[in-house]
């Protein structure tokens, strides 16, 4: 630990200045954490407490948030709620208090699933397609190589949102308007620049010698890309995967343009249950919250593989 | 084990030309260098012995087979890498079983060939660690444990020495020709390093600019170089070359240097009148008074039991190999004779060497 810190400064450390850097990044942390505990505390308050001013630290937490998250619900008269039977869960006993009943389940799981299905197949679309194409340019003589990975990056120098309408035209013209198949494509084909060119560097840091010992040793060239060349691009495919994955999951111009009923992912969904019946902001805190679930588990995930340095000291340079 | 049989061989990289007609033959159970200066061709023509690059042009077969065009899985051969190419995510046991897994051959008989590798090169002990806690030498052996296990039709190797120190590498000489003794394999040896190829090789091809420019015994390249290139290129310090212009009939023993006669093998080919080389090996240039070329003394290397002592001469400068008994003076004037029956003589604008009595005695490429 000590050896390696020397081998990049020229001076130790001194105890002062560990402990100023140390306190620099808890307050960085705490700076960024911030926003992310007040979305959390608002999914736990009720309406009321999320709109008090000055704003509740110390509040009775309440689950009405995920149940408003999760149901619609319809106003009736005290009357008629009386009249009904005990309460259908703790969903409705909630409801009660407030004389409604819950009339049947929110959007927001579809819209949650189709995010997940966009999401991780426009990753595995553009991962697999990336991987394939950034093996090919890193180890074949490709004609105008150079020409075409600057036409495959340059696709990426434009905001993708300046070709939104005539996306949206041509969608509804050949069928792809509001499908989920639609949004894989337009992901896919929005990420593939990126990992084409994150995957070719680290793909090229493997040392074609592998392969080709793997070939002479009786695999054929694919066989040896999938049992030489994948095992070691991990590192690169992993992190690869987390940034396309963030691209399409928290994407939000396109899904709002391009979807509706049949399609739409979460991101245009949440800021919608605003105008349901008042601003229901820990409804909203609580989608919030569950939305960044998948993103932290799939980062966790994969973290060891980002964190391993699996060529280390296997070839000798 | 084979004989491999390169014809005529070309490989171009879009314009460049990178190996120009290769041709040679190695005889099975031979060890061949392919020796040349770095861009030379020399690994480009091991590659695509490999499969590793297909031939612009060409013929390669194992065994009269042609495979010019096989895939390098379906040649039977095996590659060692410079780098090693040892496969990380394994341990050795696992990478020098690794051709066996590719052939499909069962756990037991794979275990049983890998301990057999790995006694021969002395790595029993290290057969269930990782691959990446190795030294060097014990990679490379890891790697060569890889090409012998599977009893291949002959070994291509593409420098597999040089990545190691200097210490490591004069021990893995005497390992790698000890174990082609033990084995009899055909193999293919890639160097830029005369002296490996000295140490090692039954035959040398040296190559320049993507052109073989002599296939022989390591004694013949060195004795009788094919071309000024070769000359030049093998031996430490390089052979001398004097320039001077004249003619040569057919059985003449002497040329005339500058207003002297000089003795040489007997010519055994006619030369017009052109411009020629002398060409002399330090070791046969000796010092007396009487020397037909005169110089001054411009340094010594000394080197322990030899010197090299460097004159100033009217052909510029001779290095000559000397007893390191002898002292010079820098800038003394001394006079240099040369052994008659070793020079050689080269045409100047082709670099070829021009037959003579020198030639004879010794298989010639």
């Amino acid at each position: 630990m000590t050896s390696a810190t020397a081998a990049h400064s020229v001076v130790e450390p001194s105890a002062t200045t560990r402990r100023l850097a140390g306190s620099l990044v808890v307050l960085y942390a705490i700076i960024t954490m911030i926003p992310l505990v007040w979305i959390m505390l608002t999914a736990f308050k009720s309406p009321d407490d999320a709109i008090s001013y000055p704003p509740k630290v110390m509040f009775k937490p309440s689950l009405e948030g995920f149940c408003n998250l999760f149901t619609t619900r319809s106003r009736q008269t005290p009357e008629f709620i009386r009249s009904l039977g005990p309460p259908q869960g703790l969903c409705d006993s909630i409801a009660r208090e407030r004389n409604m009943v819950v009339a049947g389940p929110s959007n927001y799981v579809p819209r949650f699933v189709n995010s997940l299905i966009i999401a991780f197949g426009s990753t595995v679309l553009a991962v697999t397609l990336g991987t394939l194409s950034a093996y090919g340019f890193s180890r074949f003589r490709v004609p105008l190589k150079d020409d075409l990975l600057f036409f495959i990056l340059s696709t990426r120098m434009m905001p993708p949102i300046a070709v939104a309408i005539p996306i949206y035209l041509m969608y509804r013209t050949i069928g792809l308007s509001d499908t989920r198949l639609g949004m894989i494509l337009l992901y896919t084909s929005v990420n593939v620049s990126l990992a084409v060119w994150l995957l070719k560097g680290f793909i090229d840091e493997i040392p074609r010698e592998y392969e080709e010992a793997a070939m002479i040793d009786g695999y054929t060239r694919f066989q040896a890309f999938v049992k030489v060349v994948l095992p070691q691009a991990t590192t690169g495919i992993a992190a690869t995967a987390i940034f396309c994955l963030i691209f399409a999951w928290n994407e939000y111009a396109f899904a709002v343009l391009l979807t509706s009923g049949n399609a739409q992912t979460a991101p245009p969904f949440i800021p919608i249950i605003i105008g349901e019946g008042g601003q229901d902001w820990p409804a909203v805190a609580a989608g919030t919250t569950l939305f960044l679930v998948p993103i932290v588990v799939f980062t966790v995930l994969l973290r060891k593989h980002l964190l391993r340095g699996i060529t280390f000291g296997a070839v000798r340079k | 084990m084979a004989r491999i049989d390169v014809e005529a061989l070309d490989k171009s990289f879009g314009g460049f030309h990178a190996v120009k007609s290769a041709s040679f033959t190695v005889e099975d159970g031979q060890f061949l260098c392919l020796l040349g200066p770095s861009g030379c061709g020399k690994t480009t023509t091991l590659r695509m012995i490999a499969g590793l690059e297909l031939p612009t042009a060409g013929t390669i077969r194992l065994d009269g087979e042609d495979v010019t065009m096989n895939r390098a899985s379906a040649r039977d051969i095996a590659f060692v890498f410079q780098l090693f190419a040892l496969y990380p995510h394994m341990n050795v046991r696992r990478n020098i079983g690794f051709p066996l897994k590719c052939e499909g051959i069962g756990a037991a008989e794979r275990d049983r060939r890998v301990v057999e590798a790995a006694r021969i090169l002395r790595i029993s002990h290290l057969l269930d660690r990782s691959v990446s806690g190795l030294a060097g030498g014990d990679r490379q052996r890891v790697a060569l444990g890889r090409a012998i296990v599977r009893k291949p039709k002959c070994f291509l190797m593409d420098e597999p020495l040089g990545a190691l120190d200097t210490e490591m590498r004069e021990a893995m000489i005497h390992e790698l020709r000890a174990l082609h003794d033990r084995l009899g394999a055909t193999t293919v040896y890639v160097t830029h390093d005369q002296l490996e190829a000295m140490a090692m090789a039954d035959r040398i091809a040296v190559m320049n600019n993507g052109v073989v420019e002599q296939v022989a015994s390591p004694r013949d390249v060195y004795d009788r170089p094919a071309s000024l290139f070769v000359a030049d290129f093998i031996g430490s310090p390089p052979m001398n070359f004097l320039p001077f212009r004249g003619g040569l009939q057919t059985g003449a023993e002497a040329i005339t240097l500058g207003e002297r006669d000089v003795a040489i093998p007997a010519a055994r080919e006619a030369m017009a009148e052109s411009e020629l080389v002398l060409g002399v090996r330090p070791e046969h240039v000796r010092f007396t008074d009487q020397g037909m070329v005169r110089g001054e003394v411009y340094g010594t290397e000394y080197l322990g039991t030899t010197q090299i002592v460097t004159v100033t001469t009217h052909y510029g400068a001779l290095k000559a190999r000397s007893a390191s008994s002898r002292s010079f003076r820098i800038g003394e004037t001394v006079g240099l004779d040369f052994r008659p029956d070793t020079l050689s003589i080269f045409d100047k604008a082709s670099g070829r060497a021009i037959r003579t009595a020198l030639h004879e005695g010794g298989a010639h490429g």
